[in-house]
């Protein structure tokens, strides 16, 4: 029953070009999912069906139980959208253009103005709600196209690269307030930087081709990494090579990498084989050698390193099955 | 408010958000103005009547009205705004008479501030003001037909030139449809069932029978089911070519 969104095998064909292959998902009230995905991977394409801007080749698409297209102006009222570099009326001052979305969506007297006034305190876009949207920022066109998203405090959020182009201040409030947002929706955003997986997504998806390569938590994703359970430490740079050498050999580590920090200082890195927990063993190996550690810690795993593995092999299986 | 009525509002306010209205709005008065009373020689006529004035509103839409509608549609494709307005819970029905209406509101506010025109004419002599009432709903009927065609056009392309252009020469063609010269072009090959057909696309001669006086239901519904016609084209262009 709270099942908010769900996608059963979405495809959709732009001439002879295959944007979206057969997607499932389904989201539910609570979470935020991150669409992750190489750039003309289908994450926008999927969501402009997800919206009802686009209709599926074949497939289908319910929101809060309501087929986008057989229904699509009831699953359109449970929807907030931000399109992919979020479009609005240029000649149109956040005010004018708030306003109208609110009339659309049906909010009068007190609820309007209610609605609108708390969108543009949480968006922070008081500064600026007076000024044509065509001269503001990027980052401002962007936080209009957020605060539009939200307006009508709807149960379902679409946002396509909702901090593209904020800045760092602005990137960190808009991850707090989706998830403020999050208990009571269910959100779905498409990002590139994978760092907001960590900081806003109860589930990601890698999208490549068209087709989800994986689905999980994001500790999940970060567990294919193979820094997944790897240990890192700073060591005083005379004693590296001979660490590494002595860390190469123990029974569980597949092999050491290690980085220079400056002349003094350098990280070395002990990687498992398996994603085996190591840490114990190399903690008795520095306390057998006596080496001075400065810091050390267990990686969760890379998430650039996943997202890069998963994607290239989706990407040489495509070449093989062409040639 | 209903959503066509929320939709008409805010392009009504956007066309006079840019020049583009007061241009269109002082352009269009020059001209009349020009043809009124240099071409159609309102004075020297001495007639009580504003048959100069109307009758060369077919010629003067066909070149302003595509500078109206040719924004409608493919400035919302080309920045992007329709796939905002498609997702808002809207019809797209409702979203194509909206903006068709707000361009036709315009064109009426435009037609309206002639009416300097119809008060000399009043000062002047003692004309009969149904016909001149009947003129102006003509006009407005004219003007509606442009429009449709121009909002059509505007939904194929995101190119607001091409728009123009092609919307220019369509107005044109039915323009001319009713001309002698035209008419002999396709006589001379076609069945007469054929060139009745194109004549009866004409809008001179729709246009021409209002002016007379006589408001004729069959003219009414000549031009209002262009417009029907030509919106429920738009409709069907948009969901061809929103996703492109
Ligand atoms: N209207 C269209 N006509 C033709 N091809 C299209 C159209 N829209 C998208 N595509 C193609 O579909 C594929 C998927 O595009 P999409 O915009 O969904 O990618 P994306 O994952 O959002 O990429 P990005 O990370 O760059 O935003 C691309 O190859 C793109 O060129
Ligand atoms: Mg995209």
């Amino acid at each position: 029953m709270d099942n908010l969104i769900s996608v059963k095998g979405l495809h959709k064909h732009f001439g002879n070009l295959v944007a979206v292959d057969g997607i499932d998902l389904k989201v539910q009230k609570g979470e935020v999912l991150g669409f992750l995905g190489p750039n003309g991977a289908g994450k926008s394409t999927t969501m402009k069906m997800i919206t009802g801007f686009l209709a599926p080749t074949a497939g289908s698409v319910a929101v809060c139980q309501h087929d986008v297209a057989n229904d699509p102006i009831a699953a359109k009222t449970r929807i907030g959208y931000l399109p992919e570099g979020a479009p609005a009326y240029g000649e149109m001052t956040p005010t004018s253009f708030l306003d109208f979305v609110a009339d659309i969506r049906g909010l009068v007297g007190r609820g309007k103005t209610d609605a609108i006034r708390k969108a543009v305190e949480k968006i922070n876009l008081e500064s600026v709600m007076h000024q044509p949207i065509e001269t503001l920022s990027k980052g401002f066109k962007r936080r209009v196209g957020l605060a539009q998203a939200i307006l009508h405090d709807p149960q379902v959020l679409i946002l396509d690269e909702p901090t593209d182009g904020l800045d760092p201040n602005q990137k960190h409030e808009v991850r707090t307030l989706i998830k403020e947002m999050a208990p009571e929706k269910a959100i779905v955003i498409s990002t590139h930087i994978l760092e907001e997986v960590n900081a806003v997504c109860s589930r990601a998806v890698i999208i490549s081709k068209g087709r989800l390569l994986f689905s999980g938590t994001p500790a999940e994703f970060a567990a294919h990494s193979r820094y997944h359970n790897a240990v890192t430490m700073s060591v005083a740079s005379g004693i590296a090579a001979s660490i590494e050498k002595t860390l190469a050999v123990l029974p569980d580590v597949s092999n050491v990498e290690s980085t220079e920090i400056d002349a003094e200082l350098t990280r070395v890195t002990a990687i498992p084989k398996d994603n085996k927990p190591i840490v114990e063993n190399i903690q008795n190996c520095i306390q057998q050698h006596n080496w001075k550690v400065d810091e050390l810690f267990v990686e969760p795993g890379r998430l650039d390193e996943v997202f890069r593995t998963m994607t290239m092999e989706a990407e040489s299986i495509g070449e093989e099955a062409r040639t | 408010m209903s959503r066509t009525l929320i939709i008409l509002k805010r392009e009504l306010s956007a066309y006079f958000a840019t020049p583009v209205a007061y241009v269109f709005i002082v352009i269009f008065l020059l001209l009349t103005g020009v043809f009124t009373f240099h071409i159609g020689e309102l004075y020297e006529r001495n007639q009580a009547d504003l048959e100069p004035f109307f009758r060369f509103h077919p010629w003067l839409y066909m070149l302003l009205i595509p500078a109206i509608s040719m924004r409608l549609w493919s400035e919302e494709r080309k920045a992007g705004t329709l796939e905002l307005l498609m997702t808002l819970p809207i019809s797209l029905v409702e979203a194509v008479i909206g903006k068709f209406l707000a361009a036709w509101c315009f064109t009426a506010i435009a037609l309206a501030l002639t009416f300097p025109v119809w008060v000399t004419i009043n000062y002047l002599g003692d004309p009969d003001n149904t016909v001149i009432l009947a003129g102006y709903l003509g006009s407005l009927l004219l003007a509606g037909g442009c429009l449709a065609i121009g909002s059509f056009i505007s939904a194929l392309t995101k190119n607001q030139v091409i728009a123009f252009v092609i919307s220019f020469v369509i107005c044109f063609a039915f323009n001319l449809s009713g001309f002698p010269l035209v008419l002999d072009m396709f006589s001379s090959w076609a069945p007469q069932a054929i060139v009745d057909v194109i004549s009866s696309f004409s809008f001179l001669t729709h246009f021409e029978s209002i002016l007379k006086g006589v408001v004729d239901i069959r003219d009414i519904i000549f031009f209002g089911s262009l417009i029907a016609f030509f919106l429920y084209a738009n409709v069907l262009a948009i969901e061809a070519k929103k996703g492109s």
